[in-house]
């Protein structure tokens, strides 16, 4: 890709077709849509189960303009490595010819708890593929129940705000750390609000020489409770928050990147949390006074993971 | 050219896999199946075949990397048994549905629990109702004959299942026996080129699989297999006897011996049916006349092939190593409804035995069929079982 230009982006082809079913405000196929720019290889696509695999494959349709698979839940990157491994056989014995990159988009639940042992699998065997999580902070497709990506006092329908309990009792996993404890060759966090950001970190996610992971913001009309048409400004927010910093670890090298970067450098003030939590359904209760601790907690922890990645960026490798 | 070997189950499967040189195998290990991917790995190791051999982190990924490895256009192996068989459930009707003709041995082994590494069915029968071709074999060279011959039925383009190749674990898998090997070449020329529909890498071509189907498309979808099942009873016995011409070892759909002017016949499965025969050539030298058949291809269930032989028979023996605990042995309700066809019902009996490695033995084996003769024997006997 010589240019990032949308001009010079829009003449890729277009893998991703409108009018599937995703909800109105859905950010999935935007990522999706900037992921698949990263490369003007032919790509196949494996998708986990999830809001984003049925709402672009009901039979007898399909949204999919490219090779499509998808299997089961927690399996996505294993269905990945499965096209993989065909095409390094195949291309060893001549029968395709052409280069074709492999990305199995996959949803939080799928990725951080079902998924998370073939997930690990794949990306310790090497496989040279691309695994995205769209991040939404939840299990939305079965109607909004907690996973370990849902955020401290984050209300779901298995993690309610009720009178005697603020919600998610636990903070989220760190995903992204533990991919890159597996040392592959590109981790990144992206956003959909910056689609320069994103499409760059998928060039260099499809152009590693082994297994790539992307974790995506998700913003959730539907499940984060907000406007359908403020779902780039919550994803913007995640970012201006800390709560979602963009960086990648190239190598194991930490680098901030975008508005990230920018806050680091001091240039950008960093939001209070509280923005944030205001801004959404999920959290409104967090505005009430007695539990305001567990809005300064959120805060308090964003702040400490915030801080363990500036000193991480310090890494001299 | 073919010559006699010396070789255990799991490295005669092994050895068939050598000689197809599929282009990817992905596994993982449990006994009593691991000799075979060990085996297999030595083979890519020493560059003995093309293979990309990949070593995933459990059976659910080993199933799932292979149906995507299939649907995308590569000849696909893979082998189980047990726990690991378990793990794979929730894939195996997706591999089916997705219409995926890989190859699976399967090292059968009790299903836990309590945690039994022996042999019986369980884990085989457990899995019948997932939509797959599922072959028996009966010694160490049914299960290396059968591993070239189910390649030929699960690809055929009418077809187009994935197929189960069973062997007894540790009475096969580990047992050495003489076995004649077919020449490299000749098994080459038998199974011949994998030729995929619709491969998910012709990217000129885009396709999408595992689509979600409402219930205007489940319920048809699973017809077609109906059908496709249908056909690979027709295509099992076509490419039986080519295998045939070729081997001179002749299968078929429900292999028996001494059937013909039985009044007895015992329906067995695996390499019980070797003991099964030794049982009736005693029985038959104390004058009960008695033959045993064994489904040679348990799914599709050879219903009108096993009718024939059950036809006119006094009794009728199945010999289940599994059980459904609170009903019968998963074999014995189809044999008898295989037989509701027939003018007069044979007196139908149900015989559990061999579960988790109990002895099975040609005593017991007579004793139960000359209670049956005499007609002493109850509907259901539990073999051996010491309450």
């Amino acid at each position: 890709m010589t240019s990032l230009s949308l001009k010079e982006l829009n003449k890729l082809p277009v893998r991703l077709a409108s009018g599937h079913r995703l909800c109105a405000g859905c950010a999935e196929s935007i990522i999706a849509k900037q992921i698949l720019m990263g490369t003007e290889d032919p790509v196949a696509v494996s998708l986990s189960t999830g809001c984003f695999e049925v709402s672009t494959t009901v039979f007898p349709y399909t949204s999919w303009n490219t090779p499509y698979i998808h299997t089961a839940f927690g399996n996505g990157a294993a269905t990945c490595a499965g096209l993989e491994t065909a095409y390094t056989a195949l291309k060893k014995k001549g029968k395709i010819k052409g280069d074709i990159k492999f990305v199995n988009f996959a949803g939080d639940g799928a990725t951080y708890d079902i998924g998370l042992q073939a997930l690990s699998g794949a990306m310790e065997r090497g496989h040279k593929m691309m695994y995205v999580c769209l991040n939404n902070e939840a299990y939305m497709n079965t109607g909004i129940q907690r996973s370990s990506a849902t955020t401290l006092g984050a209300s779901t329908t298995t993690s309610w705000a009720g009178s005697v309990q603020s919600g998610k009792k636990e903070f989220s996993k760190d995903m992204t750390e533990v991919i890159v404890a597996h040392n592959i060759p590109y981790v990144a966090q992206v956003s959909p609000h910056n689609w320069r950001d994103t499409v760059t970190k998928a060039s260099k996610g499809f152009a590693a020489d082994g297994p790539s992971f992307i974790n995506a913001i998700s913003p959730c009309p539907r499940g984060w409770r907000f406007p359908t048409d403020e779902t780039i400004n919550m994803a913007r927010l995640a970012v201006e928050t800390c709560v979602w910093p963009l960086y990648e670890v190239v190598n194991g090298k930490y680098i901030l990147t975008a508005e990230s970067a920018r806050i680091a450098d001091g240039k950008v003030e960093k939001k209070p949390v509280m923005e944030w939590l205001s801004a959404q359904g999920r959290f409104k209760h967090l505005l009430q006074d007695r539990w305001e601790p567990v809005a300064e907690a959120y805060q308090d922890e964003v702040d400490r993971r915030w801080n363990k990645l500036l000193k991480l960026t310090e890494l001299d490798l | 050219m073919t010559h006699d070997i010396a070789i255990n189950g799991d490295n005669a499967v092994a050895l068939a896999w050598r000689q197809i040189d599929p282009d990817v195998c992905a596994a993982y290990p449990i006994t009593p199946q691991t000799i075979i991917v060990e085996k297999f790995a030595e083979y890519v190791a020493n560059g003995e075949v093309t293979t990309e051999f990949v070593c995933v982190e459990s059976e659910h990924s080993a199933l799932t990397l292979c149906t995507s490895s299939c649907s995308a256009g590569a000849r696909t192996f893979t082998a189980t048994a047990s726990q690991g068989l378990a793990y794979m459930w929730e894939m195996m009707p997706i591999t089916a549905s997705m219409r995926v003709p890989l190859i699976m041995a399967v090292a059968n082994r009790a299903i836990s629990g309590p945690i039994n590494i022996n042999n019986d069915h369980g884990d085989a029968m457990s899995a019948r109702d997932c939509g797959w071709i599922q072959l028996f074999s009966e010694n160490v060279q049914g299960a290396y004959d059968n591993s070239i011959i189910a390649p030929r039925i699960a690809e055929h383009h009418d077809v187009q299942l994935p197929c189960m190749v069973n062997l007894d674990g540790f009475i096969l898998t580990h047992a050495i026996e003489r076995m004649t090997m077919v020449d490299t070449a000749d098994v080459k020329h038998f199974v011949g080129e994998f030729e995929p529909l619709y491969p998910l890498l012709d990217v000129k071509h885009p396709v999408s699989h595992g689509n979600m189907d409402g219930p205007d498309f489940y319920y048809p979808h699973k017809y077609q297999s109906v059908l496709a099942m249908d056909r690979a009873l027709e295509v099992a016995e076509e490419v039986f006897k080519e295998f045939a011409d070729m081997t001179g070892r002749e299968y078929h759909l429900v292999d028996e011996y001494m059937c013909d002017d039985a009044e007895y016949v015992a329906v067995i499965l695996g390499s019980s049916f070797g003991t099964m025969k030794e049982t009736v050539d005693q029985l038959r030298a104390e004058g009960i006349k008695v033959g045993c058949a064994m489904p040679h291809v348990y799914r599709p269930w050879p219903e009108a092939a096993l009718a024939k032989i059950l036809k006119g028979k006094k009794g009728v023996v199945v010999f289940d190593k599994h059980l459904s605990i609170g009903a019968y042995g998963p074999m014995f309700p189809e044999v008898v409804t295989a037989a509701a066809e027939l003018e007069s019902l044979p007196r139908m009996y149900n015989v559990i035995y061999g579960l988790g490695g109990a002895d099975a033995t040609v005593s017991g084996f007579k004793k139960i069929m000359e209670e049956v003769a005499e007609g002493k024997a109850a509907k259901i006997t539990y073999l051996g079982v010491k309450a």
